[in-house]
């Protein structure tokens, strides 16, 4: 698949909670097919901390707009500047990287999305995704409170979707793993969020047979596995998250 | 036209950028944004005897300007090499040079005895800030002694242009070159990472696996830039600059600073498509100056 080094103009700035925007950024030029689960590498301007790109997943894509969408959470200066972007700016982009989730052949099958945090971007697209083959799929979204969760309209508009909080405030009170909802026969899971989260659905996804995809956000640096800087420790050695990955099978991973 | 071709010993290279080991994989990775065979050539990740898992997982941390990495020379070895990843790059215009490593003298020696056998790499770049495995760990760059005994081992072996990359972690890097100059070496190659390390104060952990790790990109330039100059002046081979290299006129400065030809690193992480912006910006920089040949420019300092 070629990639692409791209100026994607700010088209839109979504404040969707207290810590995340959504970017929809447009761009002159057709964008290369970009799948669910694959990333952008972002170039940060004008921050003397960050020299390097920051991965961010696709969290949507129209080929036919030329226009794709990331959801962006504040953490340090370089998503800072992500998220202080204005409507006409532009954006260094490479794209698109790594593998991304499995597609499914034939339906027939149910799908689980399980997500927490910012880890629920990519969900999004693969939900659509799903949607548009007519695929039976149920989210399921993690927060530790129901202000913490984003877009709830639009996740909701493409199908079921079950919450959990920490605090009660939404859905049923606790993790993820422990929602009623997976008592229900589900055939694949794909995951996405925090690590100990990811750990714990693999866990649930093993014992039960199910089989599962988890999406890695191991720290990068050239996005092209090209300097190795990435990698997770797998069963066939360390292999590169940028390239071989974000999406791993919970059977290729040590997990 | 303005003539941009450099010679390193016995290599001819278009013009005089190449990149730098470990930052630009095989090449092939960012054939979507570099035509290769506009470059002088490229130099191949760090190859190893025998294959290599590298250091655990985290093994990069960003620094100010610039990162630090403790890859710790992944690879498979320098028969997959042959076998897989040679026969896509033969068949390239431009100069291939594969990066050796090794943990003693024999495993060197071994590994460029099996890349002189492939016709289409002219050249290697003997990596020495490898530790000496068998001598208490100490890299063998970092004592002239040492250095030029790995250096003559090789030059024994290796026929072709061996170009040696020199460890910046030293008292006195002349010295060194000096010492690898009269060992054989074509070129010298310089600089490598500068040892570094990064903590986590909130973790109260060091970031890397390792602890600690070699520094590069643009917060390296200056002694970079620095230690180039002062081997410039010390050796008759040519050298090659490396260290924080990520525009045209970082390029340029290097060369006034008397190296023949750069190696770009990671820069590439940042704009992939650098290399070639540098093989322009040299060219049109001739051109402005009403030079005729990059000749002018090599060590054409003023000061
Ligand atoms: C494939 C991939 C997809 C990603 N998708 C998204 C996304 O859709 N939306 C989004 O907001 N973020 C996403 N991330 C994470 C995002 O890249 C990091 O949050 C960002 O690089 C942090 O940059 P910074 O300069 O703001 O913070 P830094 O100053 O670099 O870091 C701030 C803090 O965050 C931690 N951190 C940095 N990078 C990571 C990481 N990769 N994983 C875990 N912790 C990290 C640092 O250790 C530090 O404690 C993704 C990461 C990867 C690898
Ligand atoms: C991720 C990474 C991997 C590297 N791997 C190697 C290697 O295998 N062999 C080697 O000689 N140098 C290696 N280097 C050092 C570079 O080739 C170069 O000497 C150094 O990064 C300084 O140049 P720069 O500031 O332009 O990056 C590596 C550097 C980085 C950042
Ligand atoms: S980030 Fe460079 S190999 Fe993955």
């Amino acid at each position: 698949m070629k990639k692409v080094l791209v100026d994607l103009t700010v088209k839109e700035v979504l404040h969707v909670n207290a810590n995340c925007v959504l970017l929809v950024m447009h761009s002159e030029e057709p964008l290369p097919m970009t799948l669910p689960g694959q990333f952008a590498e972002l170039r940060v301007d004008n921050t003397p901390s960050v020299v390097l790109r920051r991965p961010i997943s696709v969290h949507s894509f129209d080929a036919e707009k030329n226009e794709i969408g990331f959801l962006v959470q504040v953490v340090g200066d370089g998503t800072r500047w992500l998220a202080s972007l204005k409507e006409g700016d532009k954006v260094n982009t490479l794209m698109p990287l790594g593998n991304g989730f499995t597609m499914p052949e034939k339906s027939g099958k149910r799908y689980l999305l399980v997500g927490g945090g910012v880890g629920s971007a990519p969900l999004y697209y693969l939900a659509q995704e799903l949607k548009e083959i007519g695929c039976d799929f149920a989210l399921l979204i993690g927060a530790r409170s129901a202000k913490d969760l984003y877009r709830r309209d639009a996740y909701e508009a493409l199908g079921r979707v079950e919450y959990t909080t920490e605090d009660g405030s939404l859905g049923e009170r606790g993790y993820v793993t422990n929602h009623s909802m997976l008592a229900e026969k589900f055939d694949r899971i794909y995951t996405c969020g925090p690590k100990p989260m990811m750990l714990a659905v693999a866990k649930y996804a093993r014992e039960n047979g199910i089989e599962c995809e988890v999406s890695l956000e191991n720290k990068m640096a050239c996005g092209l596995g090209a300097c190795l800087c990435c990698v997770e420790d797998t069963k066939e050695g360390h292999r590169c998250v940028c390239t071989d990955g974000p999406v791993f099978s919970i059977d290729e991973l040590k997990w | 036209m303005v003539k941009t071709n450099v010679k390193i010993g016995g290599l001819e290279l278009k013009n005089p950028v190449l990149t730098a080991s470990g930052t630009f994989g095989y090449g092939l990775e960012f054939a979507d944004f570099v035509d290769l065979n506009k470059l002088g050539g490229f130099i191949v990740k760090g190859t190893t005897l025998n294959h290599r898992e590298g250091n655990a997982y985290p093994r990069s941390a960003e620094t100010p300007m610039g990162m630090l990495n403790a890859v710790g020379l992944q690879n498979k070895g320098v028969d997959y090499f042959a076998q897989n990843i040679y026969p896509q790059l033969k068949d390239l215009d431009t100069n291939v040079i594969v990066n050796v490593s090794g943990a003693c003298i024999e495993d060197y020696v071994a590994c460029a005895e099996k890349v002189a056998a492939l016709d289409k790499i002219p050249a290697i770049e003997l990596n020495i800030s490898c530790p000496n495995v068998k001598q208490g760990g100490m890299a063998f760059g970092v004592m002239p002694a040492s250095a030029a005994e790995v250096v003559s081992a090789v030059r024994k072996a290796y026929p072709k242009t061996l170009i040696v990359k020199l460890s910046p972690n030293v008292t006195d890097i002349a010295e060194i070159a000096r010492a690898v100059e009269g060992a054989g070496a074509d070129s010298v190659s310089l600089i490598n990472t500068l040892l570094g390390m990064a903590i986590d104060s909130e973790k109260r952990r060091p970031i890397l696996s390792t602890i600690t790790g070699g520094m590069s990109g643009p917060a390296v330039k200056p002694i970079a830039l620095r230690m180039v100059w002062q081997v410039a002046k010390a050796v008759k081979i040519p050298v090659v600059g490396i260290g924080g290299i990520t525009n045209g006129a970082d390029a340029v400065e290097f060369l006034l600073a008397g190296a023949s030809a750069i190696e770009v690193g990671t820069a590439n992480f940042m704009n992939p498509a650098v290399t070639g912006e540098i093989v322009d910006y040299i060219e049109n920089y001739l051109v402005r100056h009403n030079m005729s040949s990059v000749d002018e420019l090599i060590g054409a300092l003023q000061v």
